[in-house]
Order: structure tokens, then sequence, then C-alpha cells
């Protein structure tokens, strides 16, 4: 298991170092700063062996954590927890920084004594961690205060604590999908699909006992044949348009969401944590609406001088309006001086990137726009090609570009006076581009 | 310390709210400055003095001094300020074992107090110190929280049991708090049961035969239970401990699988690949025509895939996995192509691995694609990336024949961006390209030849050098590419030297018109210039091939090269299959076994797949028994030209020849060996012990690394002759001296040599079964003064695959005996009574009578000391009587152990050389062939046999009962009476016993 875990700045001086097994020893801090940080090669592995002791290790702005051991661990495990950790930190006092760290490394030791122990990852939920770790020392708890707390740390709901009582009772989802693309120059998708995050906010009271339905493939046909169609359920939250429903290749749930009915009746049903997390995840392949084409024409004039034209085209309905789209066309090193022409938007060369990025700020569905550029090359003898590097794109839509539809989200609270009706709702649904690119 | 006084400079003492203050401390006259604090009244100023103390040692400053003053704040209402004090404690205890004992009423007071909270902080933190006196006093409250009433204090104290077991093993054992752990996993809270299987495990591990972990039906079922309902981590808990468990059968297989599908939709990866590695290792078990196996290999696809939206980081793991996986079951992933394409912005670690994933799926189905994609990926930036796609062009080409031309295409239009290395990389693999296809894209040599003058590294030198050598016929200007390279001969690597040796020779059996004075300046450079033996030994050889006996020497030099394979860098299946076993390890980042990196006695034990039901193995044995059937079970010849190649370097080794002269096969190690074979037999003359005992070294226990790379870069490097060069060197310029002599005729009867000496591999099938089993002499096991006038004597035997235990109880007594019965301990081979014993009628007295008690090795085991003791009941009318005997190990060698040549030679290198036992057999006369025949009778096989000059090798395995597979080297030398035998096992223990059975057979 975990053998012990460090934290340093980006200079490699340790912030936090706990240790937990007997076979770390000191060195080992120093073992991670010599042949990781101070490394004169990027690090090409997030697991680094030095010495028979492994180190994994994740940054997060210029912070290193790294966890150590000398047995076989698990290794997934270890990230998750080191991405666990991170947000644990993130929910106690924000942005993880070297200010932060310092100001909070009590917190930060009694998060880790009682997140790990001897190297094994323990509840890990900040909501059940903060019923208990609060820095402001245990106020004197009543006997029925402490076991409730040990028995959510340990119990089979950890996510969410008994008694928690709203005047209103509200919930948002939102469905924040990211689009990604790989189109070849002439036009032919290489790869696209689509990753979902469903984000649920909920302040409801009790411990409500939640039903999720969305227009999946599997459970609408499942219905179409038993002919028990939920009609009530689809307009509920703003019905259904467009698609009937999607085929999802594959999803993941947060813990709370009971796996094992998911799997034999694919019904989500979950008591939900209280305030935000993520419910689910989901990927989807198939049919994917992309919503933006990009068609680039690259000339190269002589060995001085490259002709640049990118056409970008919205393909969705016109009376939706995306928003930030930004078109990064890559320029080689040699560039010495670029033109820029484009209809719509502002166009910028920037050398420090490399780049030239065509800013857009609101364009409708349906519609085309144009960018053309020169680009000066200074002559080089490099015989080297330019390589070339995909034109991306970001935007933001709002509709989901997987087709994704939620149909219902029923909360029932059998022991609180309130039925699924008296609990507000909202959905929002927000497609952004994710890894966006068409060759050229 | 430093940048902790700037910090505190910018931001002001003044800031209440934070602690980084807390970094600064004033140079000196600290620590006493501390100590006062320490044992200030106010209670603010004690804490806030603990917290400057745990700054300092975070930083790494050394503040043990402060011990007892630290010690003295725990006495403390404020839990944080109680957690700053045994977090030093923790750090110190160590270094200041006679103080820490001052803390221990503390603790024991803790552990008592109302609050659950401050029990379980107690009761966590006693575990943590590492001090002997304290240990002692841990274990009454650690029982008490073992017990306590609150989950939370028990689920800590589950491990607390894992702590204290590293600190003092035998207290742990001898306290009990092993049983009390094992009930925790029938512990009503989920949690509590996560952490005591967490805790068990890892004892577990480092007691490899204990059964600690006892996993029954029951047990299973109960961690399924508490698996639904705890946390991600007690998932992963849980998940990795069902990975050890082998299920009993199909059927428990299978609803194993089907509770643990529901976890593939978790969103912690770890829980997913735990899951993935159960599911991977139980289908084992599972027919392949079953619907759920179907389904369940369609449900394994999307989760993976999923996996590669994760951070990058675990992408990075999931990546490495899947590699495994593919390589395991290629069927799986195989519609996946899209998902490991390399995306721009992927972190290179990722992007290298997508690249091996993505060849390893290649099929003609997705091959163009994959080749659009290679082609983009060859002008990215990392040179390391843009190498390895090129070489995955390469790789395609040789992997899906159809693809060959396009790939073929494709390298060349790389070659003309000119980029240095791409290029270089490109010739490299367009040799391998050659190699597969032979005669077919020579068009393509022109524009190689242009780019000779930019090949700066020694790989492509060489590979660039080959193909002219081997197409020296029709490049019109080869003699003098060659020469130009020649000209630079002494600066040149090895590998480039050897290379152009060899196609300098090629180049003038080609044309021997124009270049006689090139190769007389070759030979004389390799012979007379050069230090290097390798590269003098390999100019002898042509020099005097040459000047005898030209048209034998192109029969050798340009003989016909076998095709290389398509899959090189496949892991080994035996390394594979435990590799399967530890998915989402570490073991399965770095693809190595967890003993190449773990320490001490942990993850040593090799784990296993489960043999598929109905194949026969014994599924039950435990560690001792670890089946090695995947060995069997492997498909034969995944890596069928390293298989060839190795069998070819024992070949070569043999010696002069014998009577058989079987055809002559003409294949390219059939060349080499001739060679050798004749050549060298008569060039030696009467020297022929010199290179006897050279060889030995050359090979017995080859690296597999050595072989895939002979594979590419030696073999493929064309000349017959170099991996004979290496191998036969020493003993040439031993033998014979500088100076190049006339050979004598003998290259004739050259070729019937390597047949021959081949055929003798076969040797083995073709001895019949001589003569029978191995049976030791009787022997009286239980005396009748002991038994009450019962006498029991008997013998072991093995009779068309059946142990028999032959029986003669005889009856000494006055009164009739009746009612027999047998029963056996648990013993090490689970053997155990087949059926009742026979004796039908009362036995009178001074009668005997003879039972032959037939034995199965299915029932319990247990490991017994010496490992083949059998302790035997036996009842009748009057008493029971006990006895013991040992039995012959021979009599669990089974009929179907006769190893494949191939995989004989994989296991041997495989496993570790630790496990090679050496034994002298002493006063045996018997010829190697008589040997082998009598060891035949007792399922000893000899796989393979080759003579060394006097010597003669016998290599023979033998598989036991319960799977294990142990693999021998018998050295005989004509006259020597004393053998040596080389005994190799998984389970070294057991060497021992098999070298007794060798002598026994081979005295009897």
């Amino acid at each position: 298991m975990i053998g012990g875990l460090f934290i340093y700045n980006h200079k490699g001086e340790v912030l936090i170092s706990r240790v937990y097994r007997d076979d770390i020893g000191r060195n080992a801090v120093d073992a991670f700063r010599v042949n990781v940080i101070h490394a004169r090669q990027q690090v090409r592995s997030p697991v680094t062996n030095i010495a028979r002791t492994s180190f994994f290790h994740v940054k997060r702005s210029n912070i290193w954590l790294a966890a150590v051991t000398k047995q076989n661990v698990n290794a997934a495990m270890v990230f998750e927890f080191l991405y666990k950790m991170c947000d644990v930190m993130t929910a106690y006092f924000g942005k993880i920084s070297e200010e932060n760290i310092k100001n909070n490394f009590v917190l930060i030791y009694e998060l880790l004594d009682e997140i790990l122990d001897f190297g094994y990852p323990q509840n890990s939920e900040t909501g059940a961690l903060k019923t208990f770790i609060t820095q402001q020392g245990i106020k004197s708890q009543t006997k029925e205060e402490q076991s409730q707390i040990t028995s959510q740390v340990t119990g089979q709901i950890g996510w969410r604590r008994e008694g928690i009582k709203y005047r209103r009772n509200e919930l948002f989802l939102d469905v924040l999908e990211s689009v990604n693309l790989l189109m070849s120059p002439q036009g032919q998708v290489l790869s696209a699909h689509v990753s979902g995050r469903v984000v649920m906010k909920s302040y409801l009271s009790g411990m409500p006992e939640c039903k999720f339905g969305m227009n999946d493939k599997i459970v609408i046909d499942k219905q179409g044949k038993g002919g028990t169609t939920d009609d009530a359920g689809k307009s509920e939250l703003g019905g259904s348009s467009g698609k009937q429903s999607i085929a999802i290749d594959d999803c993941t749930f947060h813990q709370c969401v009971r796996l094992s009915k998911f799997d034999s009746e694919r019904s989500i049903s979950f008591i939900p944590p209280d305030g935000e997390y993520e419910l689910m995840r989901y990927r989807t392949t198939k049919d994917i609406i992309l919503p933006f084409r990009v068609i680039p024409l690259v000339r190269e004039v002589g060995r001085t001088k490259l002709e640049v034209k990118v056409v970008i085209k919205s393909n969705f309905k016109p009376s939706l309006l995306a928003q930030k789209i930004e078109v990064r066309i890559p320029t080689p090193l040699n560039t010495s001086g670029v033109q820029v022409i484009c209809m719509k938007g502002k166009a910028k060369y920037k050398a420090s990137e490399n780049a030239i990025v065509w800013k857009i700020k609101r364009m409708a569905g349906m519609k085309e726009s144009q960018i053309s550029a020169e680009i000066e090359l200074l002559p080089t003898n490099d015989k080297k090609k330019w390589a070339r590097p995909p034109i991306s794109m970001n935007f933001e839509v709002p509709f989901a570009p997987s087709g994704l539809k939620v149909r219902y989200l029923k909360v029932f609270e059998p022991k609180l006076n309130y039925s699924d009706h008296d609990v507000i709702k909202w959905v929002r649904y927000i497609g952004r581009s994710g890894i966006y690119e068409t060759r050229c | 310390m430093e940048w902790a006084s700037q910090l505190c400079e910018n931001r002001g003492l003044g800031s209440k709210m934070t602690d980084s203050k807390y970094f600064t401390t004033t140079k000196k006259g600290e620590i006493f400055e501390l100590k006062a604090e320490l044992n200030s009244d106010k209670k603010e100023k004690k804490k806030e003095a603990v917290k400057k103390v745990i700054a300092s040692m975070t930083v790494g400053k050394d503040v043990s001094a402060l011990f007892p003053d630290v010690v003295n704040c725990m006495q403390t209402d404020n839990l944080e300020l109680k957690k700053l004090v045994y977090l030093y404690l923790m750090n110190y205890a160590k270094s200041q074992p006679d103080m820490a004992i001052m803390a221990v009423n503390t603790f024991v007071k803790d552990c008592e107090d109302p609050n659950p909270l401050i029990r379980a902080l107690a009761v966590r933190t006693m575990g943590c110190i590492r001090v002997d006196k304290i240990t002692e006093y841990l274990c009454e409250p650690l029982r008490k929280c073992l017990k306590d009433e609150d989950p939370y204090v028990r689920k800590t104290a589950a491990v607390c049991v894992a702590k204290l077991h590293d600190i003092n093993a035998q207290l742990v054992e001898d306290q009990g708090f092993l049983d009390t752990l094992k009930d925790l996993i029938s512990d009503s809270n989920p949690m509590v049961v996560a952490n005591a299987v967490a805790a068990l495990s890892e004892i577990a591990e480092s007691h490899p035969n204990s059964n600690l972990l006892d996993l029954n039906p029951q047990t299973i079922n109960k961690l399924l239970t508490a698996l639904n309902e705890c946390t991600e981590w007690g998932q992963i808990f849980i998940l990795d401990c069902l990975a050890n468990y082998t299920p009993r059968d199909d059927r428990e297989s299978q609803s194993i699988c089907e509770r643990v599908t529901p976890r593939l939709s978790h969103a912690n990866s770890a829980v997913v690949l735990s899951a993935v590695k159960v599911l991977m290792k139980f289908m084992e078990m599972l027919p392949k025509d079953l619907d759920y196996y179907g389904t369940l290999l369609k449900k394994l696809a999307p989760p993976l895939v999923t996996l590669l939206s994760a951070e990058p980081e675990l992408q990075y793991v999931a990546l490495r996995n899947i590699n495994l996986i593919v390589q395991k079951r290629p069927e799986i992933l195989k519609h996946e192509m899209k998902v490991f394409f390399v995306k721009y912005n992927d972190p290179i670690y990722v992007k290298l691995e997508k690249l091996d994933i993505m060849i390893r799926l290649a099929s003609q189905a997705n091959i163009a694609q994959v080749l659009a994609e290679l082609k983009e990926y060859a002008t990215e930036v990392d040179v390391d990336f843009v190498r390895k796609a090129v070489r995955a062009i390469g790789r395609c080409a040789i992997k899906v024949e159809q693809s060959a031309e396009r790939c073929v295409s494709t390298l060349l239009d790389l070659i003309q961006t000119k980029v240095n290395y791409v290029v270089q990389e490109a010739i490299v693999v367009i040799k391998d390209i050659f190699r597969k296809y032979p005669n077919k894209y020579e068009s393509v040599i022109a524009t190689l030849c242009e780019n000779l003058d930019s090949l700066d590294e020694p790989e492509a030198r060489a590979a660039m050098i080959w193909i002219v050598g081997e197409y020296a016929e029709r490049i019109d200007n080869a003699d003098e590419l060659l020469e130009s390279f020649l000209e630079g001969f002494h600066d040149e690597s090895t590998q480039v030297q050897l290379q152009l040796l060899t196609a300098i020779v090629k180049l003038f059996l080609k044309k021997p018109t124009e270049t006689q004075e090139l190769v007389q300046q070759v030979l004389s450079l390799a012979t007379q210039d050069s230090d290097n033996p390798d590269l003098r030994d390999r100019g002898y050889i042509y020099w005097r091939l040459l000047s005898t006996d030209p048209v034998a020497a192109k029969e050798v030099v340009l003989a016909e090269k076998p095709l290389i394979s398509e899959e090189t860098d496949l892991i080994e299946p035996t390394l594979l299959e435990e590799l399967i076993c530890h998915i989402g390890t570490l073991a399965s980042v770095y693809h190595k076994p967890p003993s190449a990196f773990v320490e001490g006695s942990r993850g040593v034990q090799h784990k296993r797949l489960p043999a598929r039901a109905g194949s026969g193995e014994s599924t039950e044995s435990p560690d001792v028994g670890q089946s090695v059937s995947g060995v069997s079970d492997a498909p034969p010849a995944v890596i069928p030209s390293q298989g060839d190649l190795l069998g070819d370097l024992l070949n070569l080794d043999l010696a002069p020849p014998t009577t058989t002269v079987p055809p002559v096969p003409s294949s390219m190690q059939m060349g080499a060996m001739d060679l050798l074979g004749g050549g060298l037999d008569s060039l030696m003359g009467d020297e022929p012990e010199t290179s006897g005992s050279h060889y030995r070294t050359e090979v017995p226990s080859p690296q597999p690394a050595d072989f895939s790379e002979r594979e590419l870069g030696g073999d493929l490097g064309g000349s017959p002759a170099m991996g004979v060069g290496v191998g036969v060197g020493v003993g040439v310029g031993v033998g014979l001296g500088p100076a190049p002599v006339g050979m004598p005729a003998g290259l004739g009867a050259a070729p019937a040599v390597g047949g021959g000496l081949g055929d003798l591999f076969d040797l083995g099938g073709g001895v019949g079964m001589t003569s029978g089993s191995y049976s030791p002499p009787r022997v009286v096991w239980l005396q009748a003064m002991k038994a009450k006038g019962l006498e029991i004597s008997g013998t072991f035997a093995r009779r068309g695959g059946v142990i028999q235990m032959d029986v003669s109880l005889t009856n000494k007594a006055m009164s009739v005996m009746s009612d027999f019965a047998v029963q056996f301990n648990k013993n090490s081979f689970g053997m155990a009574p087949a059926g009742p014993l026979q004796v039908l009628t009362p036995l009178g007295p001074n009668q005997t009578v003879e039972v032959s008690l037939p034995l199965s090795s299915t029932g319990p085991v247990m490991k017994m000391e010496p490992l083949n003791n059998l302790q035997v009941a036996v009842k009748n009318n009057i008493d029971v009587f006990y006895f013991s005997c040992q039995y012959p190990i021979s009599l669990l060698f089974v009929e179907d152990g006769k190893m494949d040549r191939q995989v004989f030679l994989a296991t041997w290198k495989d496993i570790p050389s630790d496990n090679e036992a050496q034994f002298q057999i002493k006063d045996c006369h018997l010829s190697s062939d008589a040997a082998s025949n009598k060891l035949q009778g007792s399922n000893i096989f000899t796989v393979a046999k080759r003579t060394v000059e006097a010597q003669d090798m016998l290599y023979q395995s033998i598989k036991l009962t319960n799977g294990i597979w142990v693999l021998a080297e018998l050295r005989i030398q004509t006259g020597n009476p004393n053998y040596t035998l080389s005994v190799k096992c998984r389970a070294p223990e057991v060497s021992q016993y098999v070298s007794q059975c060798y002598e026994l057979i081979l005295k009897n």
C-alpha cells in the first residue's frame, strides 16, 4: 500500500511529508526531488521507479503530489487517491497553491491521518469529513452526535448525513458535454466522441430517494416493447425534441448510485449527496451532432509564403446561439509576419503561441464564416518540413451534442411531508468543445 | 526554511488566520524558545508551539530534543492539539524509545474514551509507533477495540492488526488477533469488512503458505455482499482479494462474475480495473461456448474505453493494462481501434502507449486507417514518438501482409522528408520488410542508396549494408558503395563491421570477378588489424570457407533465410498470465512480475490463471501446486521463430555426426550448422575439448531479450554466420592460431551432420515404453508389537497412470482381525485413498493378505516435512493404528509429462536461476540412451538430447499430479560414472526429492 505521501512546491521543497510505512525512509523525499522534479529531461512517465521505490505523481498548477511505495500496490487506486486528495483539499481551502498548503498544513496533516490509514485509503467524502475535521477543534459533541458521525463515516450512505432540512426543496441538473473530434483535411471524421457529465446540485431535505431517467436507447426500446411509454415523464422536464433516444457506449456513476440495480434494470436510483456532485459520466460515439465544421485550405507559395483559408460552418438550429468561439490556426516556427482578413469576429497572430487566434463572440446556427491569412516565412535551411499541427476549435453551445435528454428526476422522501411535485427542478444543457481538431 | 521566512516577511505575522507563520522560526535558540512555549500555561500558546514543531519536522529539521515537552502536551481535551502531538510521536518515538513509554498511559486511557473518534485515534496512532515496549501495551487496547461497539473504532482496529503484524508478526499470532480479524469479515458494517479484508490480504502475502484468507463460498458470498455497500476504496480491497480466489467450478465462477460486472460502471477507475482483473481471471474457467462468456466479453470493452477519458496518469495505467488485455484476449477490443488514436495534446507517455496498442490491434480490416494515422504521427515533434511511429509502420507491414506495399510506399514518402532520424529509422524497418517479403520490394533500393551519406547511427548503417550485400547483384555499384564504407572500417561500431564483412563476402560470391580485391581487403582488415575476437573469427571462417570450397561457401553464405515472424515483442505467455493476475497494480504498469521490483518475501509468489474447466488440471492445489498449465495451454507457436532459433542454437553446438542421415533441409540455420558442424570439426582436428567447454556457457540460460534482438538485429543482419561467429569465436581462435590454413575435405559430409543432429531431438518420441515405473522395495511400515499384532508392510507403484499402494497385512496376534479401513492425513500432494481397503474376509491368526489400494491425488493438501511423507491411519476391529511412510515422488510423475521442445526452452529460461539445484548421481554405469529409457519408464521424459564431445546432455521434463512442472538436465560423460543433474522448478522444494528419484530409478 501507499508508504508515504509528499507535497512539493515547484522548486522541489517539501511542504508536506507524511510517511505511513516503515520501509519508506526520509531519503525517499530527496530521491523524488532529484530524479523527477529536478530531472534534466521532462519526465516521461507518471510512475517512476528509483532504487526499488515507486513514485506516483500528479501535478496541480506548480505543486507536485507524490505517493511512494515499495510494494506492488494497486496503481490505479493510488492515482485515484491522489486526485481525491486534491478534491478534498480544494473543498477545504480552495485552489491548491503553495500558499494555501502552507496556510493549512495542520489541516492537511489531519486529513491525511484520516483518509489514509497505514496506506489504505479510508472514507474520503468531503461531506462526511467536514462533519468532524473542522479545524475549529471538535466542540463538545453529544454522544448522539458522535455516533452519528462515526456511523456516517463508516456507513453505507457515507456521502450524506441525516437531518438535512431545507425550506425550499430544489435541485439543479446540468448536462455538460464535451464533444471531441478529429477530422481529416478532406472532411472525413477520423474519430468523434462525446464525453458527458451530469452534475447535480441538490438542496433536498431528509434522505430523499431519487430516480433519474434519460432517453437511453436501451430503456426506451424496452419500454417500447412493453407498450408502456412514459409520456408524462418525457414531457416533464423540458420535453423531448429531435432524436428519440441515444445509444450510450458506456457510463459510470457516483458511488451513491446502486450499480447492481443499473446492471439488472438499467434504472438509475440513488440517495444524493447534499450540494453539488457529479452524478454520472457517459460516453457516446454514435449520431453525434458536430456543432461546427472546419474547412481548411493551406497553400504553400514558394518557400517563403503560406496562404491559409479557413471556413467554419455552424451546424445546428438557427434559433440557437453558439458562444465563445475560438479557432486556433497554427503557424510555422519561422513565421515572420501575418496578414489576416476575417468576415466576423477578431483575428490576431500570436507569435508567442505560434498561431493565429480567431475569436467570435456569438454565432447562430446554419451560418458560415471565413478567415484568410497570408503568412510570410523566413527562409531557413532546416530540412525538416513544418509538422502542420491540426487546427483546433473552442466553443460553447446550449444543447447536448450527444442528443441526450433528461426525461425525469423523481424525488421520494417518505418520511418528510414533501412530494415529488413540491421539488423545484432545473435542467440545463451545455455542450463544449473538447479536443476539436481538424488536420490541415 | 528560507522560503518560509521570506513568505512570512511578505505576509506579515499579523495574519492570524493562517498557519504559514509556523514555518518561520528564528534561527538560533529556536529549540530553547519552543521548549519554553511548550511548557507554557496558556493552552493557545502550547498549541502554537506544537504547530511550529510540526512545521520544522516537515522541512526535515531535527526537533527530537523536544520530545518530553511535546509529549507533555498530550494530555489535552483539544483534539486538534492531540492529533499534532500524535503526529510528532509517530515520527520520533523510534529514536526515543524510552521516553515514548511516557505516552503509553495516555494511549491506554484514550482507548477507553467515551468518544469513538478519540478511541480510534488512539489505536490508530499506537499502531504507528514502532517501539517494542509500546507494542506490548497495545495488545489489550487493540483487543477491546476490535470488539468495540462503534464501527469506526473497529475498522481502525482492523488496520491496526496489520500494523502490529508488520512490527511483530509472532505477537499477532500468539495473541490470536488473526482469528478476531477473520471474524470481522462477517461484520455488519461494510467498511469494517473491507478493512479486515485489506489487513488479512496483506498479512497473507507475507505468509504465502498459511491458509489465512481461507476463501470459501461462504466468505466469498459475504465479500460480494459487502462489495455493494462499502466505499469505493473498500470495493477495491475486496475486488483485489476476490481475484486471489479460485472458484471450484465454472458455475461458481460465472455467478461471481455476474455479481462483479456492475462494478464496471463505477466512477472510480481503480474499481473498474480491479473488477476487470477478477473477470479476466475467472473467465478463464468459463467454457467458451457458453452464452455468458460472449456476453462478458462484450461487457468488458466499453469500460476499458471509458478509462481513456480519465486523467492522463490514469490513462497511462489503463493503457499499460489494456496492452496486456489485448495480448491475452484480442477479441475484446478489436473493433475499438479509433479510441487509441493519438491526440495532439496527449502527454508523451500516453502517446507512446497508444501507439503500442494500435500496432497490436492492427488488422486487415483497419490497416488503412492505422497507416494514415501513423504517417501523421511521423511528422510530429517528439523524436522518440516519431521513431516509434516509423517503426510501427514497418511492424504493420510485417503483421498485415496485404498492407505491405502501402507501408513501403509510406516509408518511402517519409524518407523523402530527409529528416535524419526518420530516414534512419525507416531504413532499419525496411530491412525487416525485406526479410519478411524477399524479392518483392527491391525497386526501392535505389531510393535507399541515395540516403547512404546521411546515416550516422550504427543500426541504420548496418541495416543499409545488409541490404546492399543481400541485393548486391541488383545494385550496379554495390562494390563502390561497400568500398566507401570500408574506408573508415576501424571507426565503425562492431555491429557495422560484422555486417560489412558479411556483405562484402556476399558480394564476392555473387560477383567474384570484380570484387576479389575488395574481399581480400576486408578479410585482412577483419583478421589482421582487428582486436575484436568476434570479428576476427568471423573473418577467419569466411576466409577458410572461401579458400577451401567456394561452392560450399556459396551454399552457406547465400543460403535462404527463414522468414521473420510478425510478433516478436509479445510478452511471454507465462509472464502474461501472471501479469493478468496483477491487473491494475504496479506489476501491470511495469510489465514485470512483482518479484522483480518488490523486496523481501512479499509478492514473490507467482500468481497463475486458473485452469479452464474440464482441462483436467486440479484447480484446488494451493500455492505449492501452482499449476503451470498456462505453459501447456499456450498456443503452440506464439513466438515460433524464437523457439526455432533457440533450438538451432542448441543444434549448433552439437558435435560430430551420428549414423542416421535424414533428408537435408535447406534452411539458413542448417547452413549455419553445416558451417560449424563439419567445418569446425575438421578445422579443429584433434582439439575438440576446447570448444566443448566453451559451448557450455553459450547454451543453458538464454536471456529473452537476447533472442528477440538476435531475431531482429543479428539475424536480420542477414549473415547466417553472425550468430555463429559469436558462439564459436573463441574456440576457433584458440584452437587454430591466426594463419588461415587450407581446410581438409569434409564439407561434403557436413549437411548430414546437421540433419542427423536435428533428428536427435525427436529421440524422446521414438523411444518406446520399455521398463515399467520404478517401485521401491517393500518395507515394514508398522511393526506387530506396536499394533497389537498387526504387521503392515508395503510399497508404492504407479501402474497405467494410477498410483497404487501395495500393502500386505499380516495378523500376528491370536485373534481374528476384521473391519479394516484406512485413512490418510492431509499431505503435500493431496494423496488420498481412491477406494476402501479391500480386505474381504476376516484375517485369521498368522494369515497375510495382499491388498492394492488405488490412490488419488485430489485429496486435501498440507505441506509435510519431508515433502513425501504420508501419515496413515489403519483401523481394524481392535484399534486404530498410525504409521508414517515415505513414497518416492516418482509416483506423482504423470504420463503426459512430456513437454514440447519450445515450451521447454521457454520455461527453462523463465524459471529464475535461483530455483536451479544441482545434484551428483554417483556410480551409475548406464549409457545415456539406456538412462533415458529407464527414466521414461517412470514418466521422466527426454525432451531433447545433445552431445558435446564426450558429454551427453539429456533435457528432461516431468509433470507432477498437481501440475507442477520439473525441468531437468542430466549430464552423462562417457566413462564417468558420476552424472550431474540440474533441476529447475517453480517449486524448488521439490527438486531434492526429484533427484532422489533419479538416483533410485537409475540404480534400480
